[in-house]
């Protein structure tokens, strides 16, 4: 439980920033400083028995069935990274009080800050795997928002992506190498993965669990030669830099490396990759640092370089380097995160980050220079300053591989040479910026100290490093022993946390280190002029026109594949059906089956042959379009003898009433296109769309043979026998559709209603213009509405109405039913409509058109829901016989409800879609009416 | 018999499918209308032809399949508001893009803008037809 407070509390706090925003920047830090707070009281609260080596762990269930546990793990080094990441976090809420100014979006970047302090801690206490990938992942996005939160600027955007896209595809990699783990181990709790180590090491898949976690690793890291997304993020505003590059951020990746040290570590594939890519991350940091102009690019090469000393350590095969590499891991995190601030309060003073310019700044601000130079110190590895501890480690453990054989002179020369650097550029810094003549040009001037508050967590941090530095073994050693225990997971070497070790190797290497890199600042005259020889590279131009290019390549591709034509879209789906279907029809021996054929009777292959000929002449008269409807319409209603001829008369009403309502809206819709359609397929495309129309209807034509011809099997036998019985109707075909299968009709008369709205939504406030004469140039009626139409169609109406009525009545035991009627209905008031306008009809109807199509819905699910209240399954029909007087015996089912929610969705459905076609034309004609 | 209806399908999906792959909304929708005659009646033989065999229950013996008839029967009510949509949204295309092309612009234009006499050239080309037919 207080592990879950400990790492959600941040979560929940993401929105106190918010609350208080108004409040000015004190009430929002404050805000933002309560869950840190408590969360450091929690922490400290368990430090007493987490420093003796207990284990706190609690585990809930989440999605277990991919291992996905929502387990935490509070050992020594998930303390020390919670430690740091709170500690540090509450010193960088009070610093970037100071440093935002009134006029920026503080409340949101207080906000982000807390996202990516709750991620931070998931990702250090997480006791799962996967539920740590998903914590680091969730840092890459929430440093993405705080690294980009100036997002005015280019290069905070665009540094800002590159850090996402380079963390974000080291973290689809370590997802990868997760998994493999998880295959191999058969579990993602860490206190399972870390037990099964010796398995893992055997296993064949170890070099690619290893390869790939230590991907996500490096990138995250910064390692080379993933390293250039890190100066680039140091476009963001100095808190973010000094919180994220110091203590949390880059620190994920070196963390992963401590907490599956048991794991992975061990083998030569470790030694050679994690070694080498540190060192060459090292000097490369180490050496590039010195030549920065920007006070906030030296820091960040130096973060490079000490990142690559703190993975260098880890490789080695020593027991005591990762205690070295955790040690450095806190120091760098209190020196680092002091000189940023340092750097910030320099900018924000002077207006510049130039060190070109900035000089001589010890006259105006004393104290912080006192500050700065002190850190520095720790970072060049001083004596009496906890950089100087680690650094004299680290010396010492490259003196005690054994690993590279002959070359081992190799690592400690190349670490003299890195420290050599190293306190070149710590010197830069202090030299640089507080002495070296006067300032030159600087925006701000003349600069002066700082708001008080703003020093003090600069102050704290600093008080830190001399602390560590001079009394190690009373400040810093359990925390440093319970972190290296639960990195290691077995008992740890002994060793001597002390200043002095005597006159030896790693002394002498720390003593060269220090008056060489004296030597190199006193000379970087020449040493610059050799810097500046070499080509530039800028990672983020490189970065840029890559991404650049990708985007491009893959816009080229997509517009070969998907170039806006929907012929071409249609014709691939055509050969796919094609493909499909001749793969079908080629296993059959013959076409032919084995039933009789039918005898033909001379009426009906007259009528089959019209209706061919219809079509192909609607094909013919495309481009004519008022002929090639007419000829449409003519197919129709034989498709509708042709049901009525083999024995469906329910088909044969719908068809014949559908065909009326489309060819109507046909007519209303070409009104208002062009007239003609003029030639313009090539004749190349002709004979393409000729061809595959052709294949299609071969196809067709041999398919519904091969089919016609052999035995089936239905299951009408089952509806038959059960249609009485169970529905009460003797129309089978109603009963299906209202009642055995009534949740397929609810569906569609639900898609009835929807489409029926969407083309009024697809009409809505479209005026076409009337033309006065057709398009061969003969004038109009000037005649509205033909009397003679109207009195017929008021004569029509009721006879109309009273035939839906009856067919709908019947519907259930004859030919006829919801849908058939309402075609009816809709009809009679088409025809009406059409006679003396929709608004005519609309007035005298009374109720709106969607609201009967709305209606007819809520009815039809209404009847199905009644029966699920009764305790029956949805749409489970009842029905009796009653006796009414003047009618007589009429049989009333539930069913017929339904059938009238059918009913009515058909008429709205209809009338809605007519009539808003209708209505378009009639707005522009109304006022020369008037 | 048999043979018949099976030609006759094939003939409206030949039909529907060339005016399918037309350029223009408006055939596209012809195409649509028929393919999906096609397509019902397609489904409707599937079970079979009968003549003269009753739906509806009675003393008969033998009945015609239902159950392909229930299908087609909410099929042809579906096609009809799914023909609907297409039309107004051609209507639509047509009101805003200015164009009754699929694509929603003119792919048929040549590259290079003909010149005004080009122009009239061509609308007096066309107006000729018009009369013409």
């Amino acid at each position: 439980m207080l592990l879950l407070a400990l790492v959600f509390a941040p979560f929940i706090a993401v929105l106190l920033p918010f609350l208080v925003a108004q409040r000015g920047r004190t009430a929002i830090a404050v805000s933002a400083a309560l869950a840190p707070a408590i969360g450091l009281a929690l922490l400290l609260s368990q430090a007493p028995q987490v420093l003796d080596g207990v284990v706190v762990a609690v585990s809930y269930p989440w999605i277990a069935q991919l291992g996905l546990n929502l387990s935490f793990r509070l050992d020594g080094l998930s303390f020390l990274f919670a430690l740091l990441i709170l500690g540090i976090g509450l010193l960088v809420i009070l610093y970037a009080r100071y440093y935002l100014s009134e006029q920026e979006r503080v409340a949101r970047f207080f906000a982000c800050l807390l996202l990516f302090m709750g991620s931070m801690l998931g990702l250090v206490l997480a006791g799962n795997l996967l539920l740590m990938l998903m914590f680091w992942e969730l840092t890459s996005l929430s440093s993405f928002l705080l690294i980009g939160f100036w997002s005015q600027q280019t290069a905070a955007r665009q540094g800002a992506r590159m850090a996402l896209t380079v963390t974000g595809g080291g973290g689809l990699a370590l997802l990868a190498g997760i998994l493999v783990i998880g295959h191999v181990v058969g579990s993602y709790e860490l206190s399972d993965v870390l037990a099964a180590g010796d398995v893992l090491r055997a296993h064949s898949l170890y070099p690619v669990a290893l390869v790939l976690v230590l991907l996500g690793v490096f990138t995250k890291s910064a390692q080379f030669p993933f390293h250039f997304w890190l100066p680039h993020a140091m476009s963001a505003p100095t808190p973010v830099s000094a919180y994220l590059h110091s203590a949390t951020m880059v620190k994920a990746g070196v963390f992963l490396l401590a907490r599956l040290y048991p794991l992975l570590s061990g083998t030569d594939w470790w030694f050679y990759l994690v070694t080498f890519t540190g060192l060459i991350t090292l000097l490369i940091g180490a050496v590039t640092a010195l030549f920065q102009h920007d006070l906030k690019g030296l820091l960040a090469y130096s973060t490079i370089s000490h990142l690559g000393l703190i993975t260098l350590l880890f490789g080695l095969d020593s027991d005591f380097a990762p205690v070295a590499a955790i040690f450095h891991i806190i120091n760098h995190a209190t020196f680092k995160a002091s000189l940023f601030m340092a750097a910030g309060i320099i900018d924000h003073e002077t207006g510049s980050r130039d060190m070109r310019k900035i000089n001589g700044l010890w006259k105006y601000m004393p104290h912080t220079a006192v500050l700065a130079m002190v850190a520095s110190s720790a970072m060049a590895g001083v004596p009496l300053l906890n950089g100087f501890l680690s650094k004299e480690m680290f010396f010492s453990e490259t003196l005690h591989q054994h690993l590279l054989g002959s070359f081992s002179w190799l690592l400690p020369t190349m670490a003299t040479i890195a420290g050599v650097f190293s306190v070149a550029y710590s010197l830069r810094f202090i030299h640089d910026v507080f002495f070296n003549g006067t300032p030159i040009n600087l925006p701000k001037f003349p600069p002066h100290e700082p708001p008080r508050y703003m020093k003090i967590p600069v102050e704290v941090l600093v008080f830190c490093c001399l602390l560590v530095g001079m009394l190690p073994a009373f400040t810093i050693d359990s925390l440093l022993a319970s972190a290296a225990q639960a990195s290691l997971g077995h008992a740890l070497p002994e060793y001597n946390l002390a200043i002095w070790h005597g006159f030896n190797m790693p002394l002498l290497m720390s003593c060269i280190a220090l008056v060489g890199g004296i030597i190199v600042y006193a000379q970087r005259a020449p040493l610059f002029r050799w810097y500046e020889g070499l080509p530039d590279i800028n990672a983020r131009v490189i970065f840029e026109n890559t991404l650049r290019f990708l985007y491009g390549l893959v816009s080229r591709t997509l517009a070969r594949i998907e170039n806006g034509s929907l012929q071409r879209y249609i014709c691939l789906l055509l050969l796919a059906v094609i493909v499909v279907l001749v793969a079908g029809l080629t296993p059959l021996s013959r076409i032919t089956g084995e039933i009789a054929l039918t005898p033909v009777d001379p009426l009906t292959a007259l009528g089959l042959l019209v209706m061919t000929g219809a079509a192909l002449l609607t094909m013919g008269f495309h481009r004519q379009r008022l002929t090639a409807l007419l000829m449409l319409s003519v197919v129709g209603l034989i498709v509708a003898m042709v049901f009525a001829r083999f024995s469906a008369p329910d088909l044969a009403l719908t068809q014949l009433v559908v065909e009326v309502v489309t060819i109507l809206l046909m007519l209303l819709v070409v009104y208002f296109l062009p007239a003609k359609a003029p030639a313009e397929s090539s004749s190349l495309l002709h004979l393409r769309d000729f061809s595959i129309a052709a294949s299609c209807g071969v196809l067709m034509a041999v398919l519904t043979f091969a089919v016609l011809t052999r035995p089936y099997q239905s299951i009408a036998d089952f509806f038959l026998a059960n249609s009485l019985l169970g529905g009460g109707g003797t129309n089978v075909v109603n009963v299906i559709l209202v009642d055995f299968r009534g949740f397929d009709t609810l569906g569609e008369i639900s898609v009835l209603a929807i489409t029926a709205i969407a083309t009024v939504a697809l009409l809505k406030g479209m005026l076409l213009p009337r033309s006065r004469v057709d398009n061969q140039g003969r004038a109009w009626s000037s005649e509205a509405y033909p009397m003679m139409l109207g009195m017929l169609a008021r004569l029509i109406l009721p006879l109309a109405l009273l035939v839906s009525v009856f067919i709908f009545l019947r519907g259930h035991n004859e030919p006829g039913g919801g849908f058939i009627a309402g075609l009816i209905t809709a009809v009679a008031l088409i025809l009406l409509q059409v006679a003396y306008g929709q608004r005519w009809v609309q007035t005298r109807m009374g109720v709106r058109f969607p609201n009967l199509a709305a209606s007819g819905v809520l009815i039809a699910t209404a009847t199905g829901l009644v029966s699920l209240l009764l305790g029956y399954p949805f749409l489970t029909s009842a029905f009796g016989h009653f006796n009414l007087p003047l009618i007589g015996e009429i049989e009333l089912a539930s069913a017929m409800l339904f059938d009238l929610g059918v009913y009515l969705t058909v008429v709205g459905g209809t009338l809605l879609i007519l009539s808003g076609v209708g209505r378009i034309g009639h707005s522009v004609k109304l006022p020369e009416k008037l | 018999m048999e043979l018949l209806v099976a030609i006759a399908i094939g003939v409206l999906t030949f039909s529907g499918v060339y005016l399918i792959l037309r350029a223009r909304t408006f055939s596209v929708a012809l195409g649509l209308t028929l393919f999906s005659y096609a397509v019902n009646l397609f489904l409707f033989v599937m079970g079979r032809l009968h003549t003269g065999k009753p739906a509806v229950l009675s003393d008969a013996t033998s009945y015609t399949d239902p159950v392909p008839q229930a299908l087609v029967l909410t099929a042809i009510v579906i096609g009809f508001a799914m023909t609907a949509f297409v039309l107004i949204l051609a209507l639509r295309a047509n009101t805003e893009l200015g164009s009754d092309h699929v694509d929603g612009v003119e792919k048929a234009k040549p590259l290079k803008k003909p010149s005004k006499a080009a122009n009239k050239t061509v609308q007096a080309k066309k107006k000729r037809k018009g009369v013409a037919r």
